[in-house]
Parts: structure tokens; C-alpha cells; sequence
């Protein structure tokens, strides 16, 4: 018997049916929690692989169920309020893979979700990654777009590197800046906009519209998968 | 500002260039004895010995205490030099050994000691200036009470007086520490035995060591600390040429007479009060001669006490039996350090008679800056009851004298003439005290007169031939003349002493009442009931209600005002001036309107009229009122700031109720909105051809967006919003815009001019976004369909541009402005709802960052351009070397 792979947290019962409807069409097994205690005993369940985390429990606030539900290793999804963006970035830094801004498109979930439940069943390692057009060879520190061979600094490379790793996942600033710069530089907030900028050139088909490396505003980039 | 750079004065160059060459000073002061100055010296003395450097004790007097003799063991201590004086050997301070030895730094105690007689150095602070100028360093000890120019200050409050003082220029250039030990436990370690005091001296001493005194001396010693380290910071200063202001503890009196200038002086006063940075007091004195003054006088004293109070002095009234006593008085009971004055060019009769009161002052105020402003001449004629003569006194002091004359002829056969003149006496001084100089000394003429012609012989002429009674009449008119003077004087500082405790007493307990009051209609109440029993008048308060003054009180009742007195009223209320009757304006009205001038402006304007006088202030009293006035205006001020304070409370707690309770109901909204969302995917997924979902969706994505408007307006509003500003390539925050307001933008192109060249700029992510979306959805709204959009953005010298621009219907006349207000909508092409929301949203956010928006109409074709300007501050040129 396989237990269900995601659990949706969630006080209210009517989102909980229509997010479990939406996911089981798309052939996810689903289990539901409606308060943070249930949660934290059905996320230890074995076969449970991510977690749809409604930050607003009766019982609990959300964000302090992040850190123990990672620690069980299982892929966080938070759904939040749009106006939160502290709020958002909290719940990533704390480890949470990504967030879905209610009320949201349930195309916009299910994507989200695919997202994480392929980070979690892992990328195939040949010494290269791809994602949409992009191609990196990690070995020779090469990249190519469509196949054409483009050429980056090397925080350019970095910075791409870790947001290809994580294709499709929104990744704060501050992660970026750890990642890439190094922890002395985490508030070169300047750094990563410039390099950013630089990349986009290189990377996108029309700068002005990106669609690989995408901006949420107060929150981090994402490599739009 | 002068742009020259201030240059080092030479004089300070000149005394650092001293300073430099010759040995330090290091003072150890001390409140008292037994404070632990000498363990103070020591300690020092064995830090610095630990540094290495060459120390030698020169004199320390450990009064046989273990603790304070153990700290010596460390150092090479000089052998005392032995002097014998009158069969007595004493020891003393060997200034020849230590200049021979020569360390770098000498130990020497009890700074203000006087050597025995037949040491080199009657004082032992010139056995230190001496091994200064030998260059040696010198840490030394000091009771504060040593100081000459506190020794009469101490000796006033403890009653002991030392002998041994040392100038107060000594301490200009030493470096000084202060020993400070809490009176407490002072007085504990002298009971403990701590502290040394020579037998004889244990009497005396016993009242010294009061903790009054204790408290006293400490404040002191700390005083003069800080004093000197004011003045050397000064001198510091002028070395260094920089300009800056240290004055510390300054206070300034100005000094107001009846002469004309008083408000020049006022404002003389108040420049220096500025310059200072010192608090300042305008005084007056009564004295017997004010009841003589005349209306315009006191007028003037009013006006330049109102004028001080306006300009934030405080005011004070002190009487005394002549004007010098009491600024002398008031000085120093303030301790006042500058005092402002004025010198008019009086007759020399009249300085004569009244003394030169500036050159009084210079004469007893040593130390305490004197600032005198020279006035006008002062060429009014007085015209004072005291010029007239009191016919009533006159008639009597003649009927007494005639009476006297009566009895002395009654009399003149048993006693004598030589008996008679006394009996002269009696009507002269009782004239003279009852009625006045002028009065008596025509009694005592006529006296003299009456006398020679009914006694002195030959009787019935007013020959005299005996010179002895030529010596009889200058005496009589002298006795009168001095006895009507002390009289007259005596009863009128009787008058003045009386009238002013009496009005300081009411003047002090109408303070406290209007202190005790917090709204506009008590105090209304006790102003108008104080004033009018004090000055006997009727009295009307006037506030300013819906634009216009309203009477709000009055004593004995509110009147009513006619038109001519509410203008008056306005008038005192809009000019800040006095107008109505017996003023220079408005005079048909029955009342008199002062205003109650404050910081704030014109508070209120306080009425008064009486019945029967022309000008219902009464004579004398202009002083008095202006105080009163002064109160009253106090309150009211009070009251306005208590009451806005109030106010601000009120609107921030009910600001705050709605912000939570539209936040809240936002986020409660936005759980069905997720549910009806979810379930319009469902049946779209069910009936992928329908267009009434596709609407559902739309629609709901809407109310999303219009709750979330909802939800920052208030927040704007309560002034709740938290900005969090950082760095923003303005390329991520268009693309970020018009990617998330994809669906809206749908029917039409959008074209992007953000060049990849453009510098950072400083805003809050999240409200940046918000903005662009808004001004985004706002062009879509009201742009027939296919119209282009075009966000551009542009460097300007000083400024970055970030512009939407449509082709729309563009702007009405003249609502550029009205489209950022709350609720206001532009007219749209299909009548495209709104709340009007967005825009006051987009203008919300930009003010609080402190960017500037602006609405205009595009000025090469249809359409209007929205523009958000960042000014250069906000901007961040990008680094040239991003990648460490």
C-alpha cells in the first residue's frame, strides 16, 4: 500500500476538497490536515513527500512548523496572503521550497507542485543540467542556449548554476548572495542586481521580457522552468 | 555665516605654546576632607608608576592612616626639610631637593597650604608653579572651600572660614578630577574615624560636616570642575579655530523701567538670550516712586513685559525700597550673569537725587556681564498726583498751625517762647505724615511765619532782631521738612509692600487654579472672575468657534456683544493688539479686547469694561493685568496642546481599529475568494469552452486585487505602512509588472523602453510593484482596445524618470492633481470600473518613499503619462566592479 505523497494543510475543509480534487486529477495521492497538530502527525507518515503548508492554523502559527517538518525531510509548499512578502521570505529562509500566493490559479499550484516533486525525486546527473534552452556543462564551466555556446564570468556562471539547480524554485536574495558571494557580502543586495542584469542579456531571447530568470519583487529570482 | 576659514587666535597659541613647555598640573579636588583626595593622588601616582614613568613623592600627609601609608610603600619619597620657628621644629615640602632630584612627575598634597615662616615660598601652590616652570609634572590635592572666590560663599553657609586660599586662575590650566563620595558616606566614614581632623579644630568642625553642608560643597567642587573644563574646552576651541557654542549655565536678567525703549531693550535681551542659549527673566521693581508713575509709563511697562513674554521670558515683579536693591536682590537670587540695561540721558538733578542706577550696579556686581543700552532722552512731563498740590492737606496743615498758634498764646505766659516754638513741631510732622512734603512745608512756613509774628518780639511784626530766632525758623522749616519726607516715604512703601503681596498672593493662587483645570470653559470661567475682582471690572472671554470669536465667559455674567464689539474683538484676535474702548481702535465699543498671545498665535482675547471709567483699566494696574493676561495665556496654550495631544490619541487609536479590522477582513475574504477561485478552475476544467468562467475567474482575480487595494489604502492612511527600500533594477521590476498583469494587458501592445545602461534605484519592492500594476491596470482601463502602452524610463540630470504613458482619452482639464485623490475617476472609454483606488494607492506609496508622481497629458497625441520621479538621492550608480 503507498501512503499518500502530499498532505494539504489547510483550516478551511472547502479548499482542502477543491486542492485535493485538482491534484488527484492530476494523479498526486493526497491526505488532509486541518490544524497544525494533525499536520505535524501525518507529515512523519511514510510515502509523504511534500507538504502543502497553510501559513494561518488555528492551533499553531505556520511558519513555526517549517523547520520541523524539513527536519523529517519532507518538500514544504507554503500558500500565503499576497501582500506578505516578509512573511514569504521568512518561510523560505526557514526552508521552505516555495510559496503559492492565495487566492491562486490552480494551473499555477499544479506547477508548483510538479516543481517540487521533481526536485524531490532528483535530477538525472550525466555532469549536465538543462532546463528549457539552457544547457550547463557543471565539469567544464561551459553553458550553451539553444546549443550556441555562451559565455558568462564566473559569477555569472554561479549565480545561473544555482538557480538551473533549482529550476522552477523561488530563491531569496539572500540565499543568492550566501550562495554566490559568500556570507560576507549578504547585504550586496547591488551585486545581484547588476550580475543578474548581465545574465539576462546573455541568457534571455528578449531581455525586456524575461521568461528563464524570473523576478519576484522583495522576495528573490526564479528560473522559470 | 562668514565662508572665510576661522583662524587660531594668537592670544590662545600664545597660552598653548606655554602650557607646552612648562610641567602639568594635575588637580585632585575634593568636596571636603576625608573624601580620599590623598589615596586619589596615590593610586594615580602608581598607575603612572607602572607606565614607567619617574615619580617621587614630594610631601604626603597620611594622617597616620594605615591604608593611605601602605600606597606610599611603592614610591621614592623625598626626605622632609626640617625649619625651626619660634622653639618649634616643623617639617615642610623641600622645594631645593625635588628641583635637584628633578623626576618627571612630583606627588605633592594639600595644594593650599601655607609653608612655615622661612621657607623659600610663603604658600605651597608657589613651590608647585615653581617646579612647573623647572618643567616637572605635578599631581596635587584641593578642598574646594580653598578657592578664593568661593571662600566667602563657603565661609556664608558653613561658618568656617579657612585662611588658606589659592588664586582661582590655577585651576585654568590643570587638568582636574573630581573625588566625589555621597554626603552619606562621608558623614559615616567621619564617624567611623575615617577621617582626619586636628583636635582643636573638632568643635568647628562638628557643624562643617552637616549633610546641608556636605551637599552644598559637593555641588560646588562638581560646578567648578565643569566650569574650568568649559573654559578649557573654550580655549581648546579658539586654538583649533573652530566656532561652536559651550556656554553652560548662563542666565540673563533684563531690567524694566518705566522709561521709553523698554521693548528695545527686550529684544536686545532676547538676541543674547539666543546667542547663550541661556534662559532670561524681564524684571520689574516696584517702588514707592512706581505709584507715582504716570499711565503712559506703566503703559510702557506693560508693553515691553508683554512684549518679553511673547518671546519666551519669564516674568517677574519684585518691590523693594529702590530699584537697585531689588535688581541687586533679584541678581543674585537667580544668580544671574548678565543682566541687560538701559542708560537714557536724565538730568544730572535727577541721577543725583536717584542715583545712577548702571552705575550702582557696576559698582556692587562683580563677575556678572552688564549690558547697557542707551534710550532715548525721556522728555515726557510727567503729570502725577505728587505734582499737584493736596489743597485738603494744605487747609488742614493750616487750621493745625492756627490751632497750634491758639494754644501757644494760651500757653506763652507760663512757659515761654522758647517752649512755643516746639509745639510748632506737632502740626509740622503730623501735616507732613498725613498729607504729604509739599503740604507740611507750607505748614511749616506758615508755623515760622505765625510764630514770629504772635511771639517773637517784636510781637505782631515779622521783623526778627534777636539772630537766635532766625536759627528757631530754619529749624522748624527743617524738622518738617525731613519729618513729611520719611513719613511720605514710609506710608507709600507701606502702600507698595501692601498692594503687591496682596497681588502676588492672587496672582500665585490663579496659577494654581487655572493649573488645575482642563477645559476651555472653566478656565474660561476663573480668568474672567479673577480678573474682573481684581481689577473691578466686568470681564468677557472671546475663543475663536467655526472661524469667528464666540464669548465663552464672562463675570459677573456673559454679556452680550454687540457688532461693534465683536470687530473689536476680531480685531485683537487678528492683529494681536489691544482694540475698543480707550485704545487706538474701534473706540465706540463699550469694552476693551486684549489678546492672550502665545507661541501658538492669538489663543484668545479677554474684554473688560466698567461703568464709569473712560479706560476701564484702572490707573496702576496695567502692570498687574498684563500678568494676569500673561497667566491666562498660559493656560489657554496649555489647554490647546493638552487638547491636540487628546485629539492625535483619539484619530491614531481608531486609525489603528481600522487598519486591523481591514486587514483582517482582507485576509477573511481572501479564504472564499481562494475557494471560488479553486472551483471556477474546477468547472473550467470540466467546460474548457465557457466563456462565463473565464469572466468568473477574471472577476474574482479582481476582487483580489481591489481588496488588496483596499487593505493598503488603509494602511496608508493610519500610516501603518512598513517600507523596506532596497536597491531595484528597474528592467526586473517593469518586466516582474507587466508579466503579473499579463491577463489585463491582454488587448493591448506593450512596449518597453528601459534601457539596460539605467542605475539602481532606492524603493520598497513590494509597494513599487504594487504601483506599477496599478498605473498598468489604470492605462489598460482607459485605453481603447489596441491601443499602445508604453513604459519608459530616462535619466535626467538630478533625477530618473519611470513613465506609463497610454493612448487613451488623456486627462480632463485640470484633474491632473484631483486623480490621486481618493475615489477619483477619470471618465473611461466604456465605462470601465474602478474604485479610484489605485491612483490615491499609487500617490500613497510614492509619498512615502519620497518619490514624486505626477498625471499629465501627453503633449504629442492623445493619451496621458503617468511619470514616478526618483530624486538623485535615490538613485544608485551601479559600482564598476561587481564581482570581488
Amino acid at each position: 500500500m503507498t501512503s499518500p505523497a502530499i498532505l494539504i494543510v489547510d483550516d478551511e475543509s472547502a479548499i482542502r476538497r477543491l486542492v485535493r480534487g485538482a491534484l488527484d486529477r492530476s494523479g498526486y495521492a493526497c491526505a488532509e490536515a486541518g490544524s497544525a497538530g494533525e499536520a505535524l502527525a501525518m507529515a512523519g507518515r511514510p510515502g509523504c513527500q511534500l507538504v502543502l503548508l497553510d501559513l494561518g492554523l488555528p492551533d499553531r502559527d505556520g511558519i513555526d512548523l517549517i523547520p520541523l517538518i524539513k527536519a523529517m525531510d519532507r518538500a514544504v509548499l507554503v500558500l500565503t496572503a499576497r501582500d506578505a512578502s516578509a512573511e514569504k521570505v521568512a518561510a523560505l529562509d526557514l526552508g521552505a521550497d516555495d510559496y503559492v500566493t492565495k487566492p491562486f490559479d490552480t494551473d499555477e499550484l499544479l506547477a508548483r507542485v510538479r516543481v517540487a516533486m521533481r526536485h524531490r525525486t532528483g535530477t538525472t546527473t550525466d555532469g549536465k543540467l538543462r532546463a528549457g534552452p539552457v544547457e550547463i556543462d557543471t565539469g567544464a564551466h561551459r553553458v550553451a542556449r539553444n546549443g550556441a555556446a555562451v559565455h558568462l564570468t564566473p559569477k555569472e556562471f554561479s549565480l545561473l548554476l544555482e538557480l538551473v539547480r533549482h529550476a522552477g524554485k523561488v530563491l531569496t536574495h539572500r540565499h543568492l548572495l550566501q550562495t554566490v558571494w559568500g556570507e560576507a557580502h549578504l547585504g550586496d543586495i547591488e551585486y545581484l542586481r547588476v550580475t543578474m542584469r548581465g545574465l539576462r542579456q546573455k541568457i534571455e531571447s528578449d531581455p525586456g521580457r524575461p521568461t528563464l530568470l524570473i523576478n519576484e519583487p522583495g522576495i528573490g529570482y526564479r528560473f522559470g522552468a | 555665516m562668514n565662508a572665510s576659514p576661522v583662524r587660531p587666535s594668537p592670544d590662545a597659541l600664545l597660552k598653548a605654546a606655554k602650557r607646552e613647555a612648562r610641567g602639568r598640573l594635575k588637580i585632585i579636588l575634593g568636596a571636603a576632607p576625608g573624601v580620599g583626595k590623598t589615596y586619589e593622588m596615590l593610586r594615580e601616582g602608581a598607575d603612572l608608576l607602572r607606565q614607567g614613568k619617574d615619580v617621587v613623592i614630594g610631601i604626603v600627609e597620611t594622617h597616620g592612616r594605615a591604608d593611605t601609608q601602605a600606597l606610599t610603600a611603592p614610591f621614592e619619597a623625598l626626605p622632609r626639610k626640617l625649619i625651626e620657628h619660634g622653639g618649634h621644629k616643623l617639617s615642610e615640602f623641600d622645594i631645593d631637593g625635588m628641583l635637584e632630584r628633578r623626576p618627571q612627575i612630583a606627588l605633592v598634597d594639600e595644594f593650599a597650604h601655607t609653608n612655615a615662616p622661612g621657607s623659600r615660598h610663603p604658600k605651597r601652590w608657589q613651590d608647585v608653579e615653581e617646579l612647573r616652570d623647572a618643567g616637572i609634572d605635578v599631581v596635587t590635592t584641593l578642598n574646594i572651600q580653598h578657592l578664593e572666590s568661593l571662600n566667602d560663599v563657603v565661609a556664608g553657609f558653613t561658618r568656617v572660614r579657612v585662611r588658606e586660599t589659592l588664586p582661582d586662575a590655577l585651576l585654568d590650566d590643570a587638568d582636574i578630577e573630581v573625588v566625589d563620595l555621597p554626603p552619606d558616606e562621608l558623614i559615616e566614614r567621619l564617624k567611623d574615624g575615617k577621617v582626619y581632623i586636628p583636635e582643636e579644630a573638632t568643635r568647628a568642625l562638628s557643624h562643617f560636616f552637616s549633610k546641608a553642608n556636605l551637599s552644598a560643597l559637593r555641588e560646588l567642587a562638581l560646578r567648578r570642575a565643569a566650569q574650568t573644563v568649559d573654559q578649557q574646552m573654550l580655549d581648546h576651541v579658539r586654538l583649533v579655530g573652530e566656532p561652536g557654542n559651550w556656554a553652560a549655565g548662563e542666565r540673563i536678567v533684563v531690567a524694566i523701567g518705566d522709561q521709553p525703549g523698554g521693548e528695545f531693550l527686550v529684544r536686545a535681551a532676547k538676541r543674547l538670550a539666543d546667542s547663550m542659549h541661556a534662559p532670561w527673566t524681564a524684571l520689574t521693581v516696584e517702588t514707592p516712586r512706581s505709584a507715582h508713575l504716570s499711565a503712559a509709563a506703566q503703559e510702557r511697562i506693560a508693553a515691553a513685559l508683554k512684549l518679553a513674554g511673547s518671546l519666551g521670558a519669564t516674568l517677574t515683579t519684585v518691590s523693594a525700597p529702590t530699584v537697585i536693591d531689588g535688581l541687586r536682590g533679584h541678581v543674585a537670587e537667580a544668580r544671574a550673569t548678565a543682566v541687560v540695561i538701559g542708560k537714557s540721558r536724565r538730568g544730572w538733578w535727577f541721577e543725583l537725587r536717584h542715583g545712577s542706577i548702571v552705575d550702582q550696579l557696576v559698582r556692587g556686581n562683580e563677575g556678572i556681564a552688564i549690558h547697557v543700552m542707551p534710550l532715548p532722552v525721556h522728555s515726557e512731563k510727567e503729570a502725577g498726583g505728587a505734582t499737584l498740590l493736596n489743597t485738603r492737606g494744605v487747609i488742614a496743615g493750616l487750621a493745625m498751625i492756627a490751632a497750634t498758634t491758639a494754644l501757644g498764646v494760651l500757653v506763652n505766659p507760663y512757659l515761654g517762647i522758647n517752649a512755643i516754638d516746639l509745639l510748632y513741631l506737632i502740626p509740622v510732622v503730623a501735616t507732613g505724615t498725613l498729607y504729604g512734603m509739599r503740604a507740611s512745608l507750607i505748614a511749616s512756613l506758615t508755623g515760622a511765619l505765625a510764630y514770629n509774628f504772635f511771639f517773637l518780639p517784636p510781637i505782631h511784626t515779622f521783623t526778627i532782631t534777636n539772630p537766635e530766632n532766625v536759627v528757631t525758623f530754619a529749624i522748624l522749616a527743617g524738622v518738617g521738612l525731613v519729618a513729611a519726607q520719611l513719613a511720605g516715604r514710609l506710608r507709600r512703601e507701606a502702600n507698595v509692600g501692601a498692594r503687591t503681596s496682596i497681588e502676588n498672593a492672587a496672582l500665585a493662587a490663579f496659577g494654581q487654579r487655572l493649573a488645575a483645570i482642563s477645559d476651555e470653559k472653566g478656565t474660561a470661567s476663573v480668568t474672567c472672575a479673577e480678573i474682573a475682582s481684581v481689577l473691578d471690572v466686568r470681564t468677557v472671554l472671546l475663543l475663536h468657534k467655526d472661524g469667528r470669536p464666540t464669548a465663552v465667559g464672562g463675570a459677573p455674567d456673559t454679556p452680550q456683544l454687540g457688532p461693534i464689539d465683536m470687530t473689536a474683538a476680531e480685531w485683537a484676535f487678528d492683529r494681536n493688539e489691544p482694540a475698543g474702548r480707550d485704545t487706538a481702535t474701534l473706540t465706540a465699543s463699550d469694552w476693551q479686547f486684549h489678546p492672550l498671545a502665545t507661541s501658538l498665535g492669538v489663543l484668545a482675547v479677554l474684554g473688560i469694561s466698567h461703568d464709569e471709567r473712560g479706560d476701564p483699566l484702572p490707573a496702576g494696574k496695567s502692570v498687574l493685568f498684563a500678568t494676569l493676561l500673561g497667566q491666562a495665556a498660559l493656560a489657554h496654550e496649555r489647554l490647546k496642546l493638552e487638547g491636540e495631544a487628546r485629539e492625535m490619541a483619539v484619530l491614531k487609536q481608531r486609525d489603528d481599529l481600522r487598519a486591523t479590522l481591514v486587514s483582517s477582513l482582507g485576509h477573511d475574504l481572501k479564504t472564499p475568494l481562494t475557494s471560488v477561485l479553486a472551483a471556477a478552475d474546477v468547472v473550467a476544467n470540466e467546460n474548457p469552452a465557457s466563456a462565463a468562467v473565464a469572466t468568473l475567474k477574471a472577476e474574482t482575480q479582481r476582487l483580489a486585487r481591489l481588496f488588496d487595494d483596499l487593505v493598503e489604502m488603509t494602511r496608508i492612511e493610519s500610516g501603518a505602512l512598513a517600507i523596506r527600500p532596497e536597491p531595484i533594477d528597474l528592467t526586473d521590476a517593469v518586466a516582474s509588472a507587466v508579466h503579473g498583469l499579463a491577463a489585463a494587458l491582454a488587448r493591448h501592445p506593450v512596449k518597453l523602453d528601459v534601457p539596460v545602461s539605467l542605475p539602481l534605484v532606492i524603493a520598497d519592492p513590494r509597494m513599487l510593484h504594487h504601483m506599477l500594476i496599478n498605473l498598468l491596470d489604470n492605462a489598460a482601463k482607459f485605453s481603447p482596445q489596441n491601443a499602445q502602452i508604453t513604459l519608459s524610463a530616462r535619466r535626467e540630470p538630478q533625477r530618473l524618470i519611470l513613465s506609463v504613458i497610454d493612448e487613451g482619452l488623456g486627462l480632463p482639464g485640470g484633474s491632473a492633481g484631483d486623480l490621486f485623490q481618493k475615489f477619483a475617476r477619470g471618465q473611461g472609454s466604456d465605462g470601465a470600473g474602478g474604485t479610484g483606488l489605485g491612483l490615491a494607492i499609487v500617490k500613497g506609496f510614492a509619498d512615502a518613499m519620497g518619490l514624486v508622481v505626477r498625471a499629465l497629458d501627453r503633449d504629442d497625441g492623445p493619451g496621458s503619462r503617468f511619470e514616478i520621479e526618483w530624486p538623485e538621492a535615490m538613485i544608485r550608480s551601479l559600482k564598476a566592479e561587481v564581482e570581488p
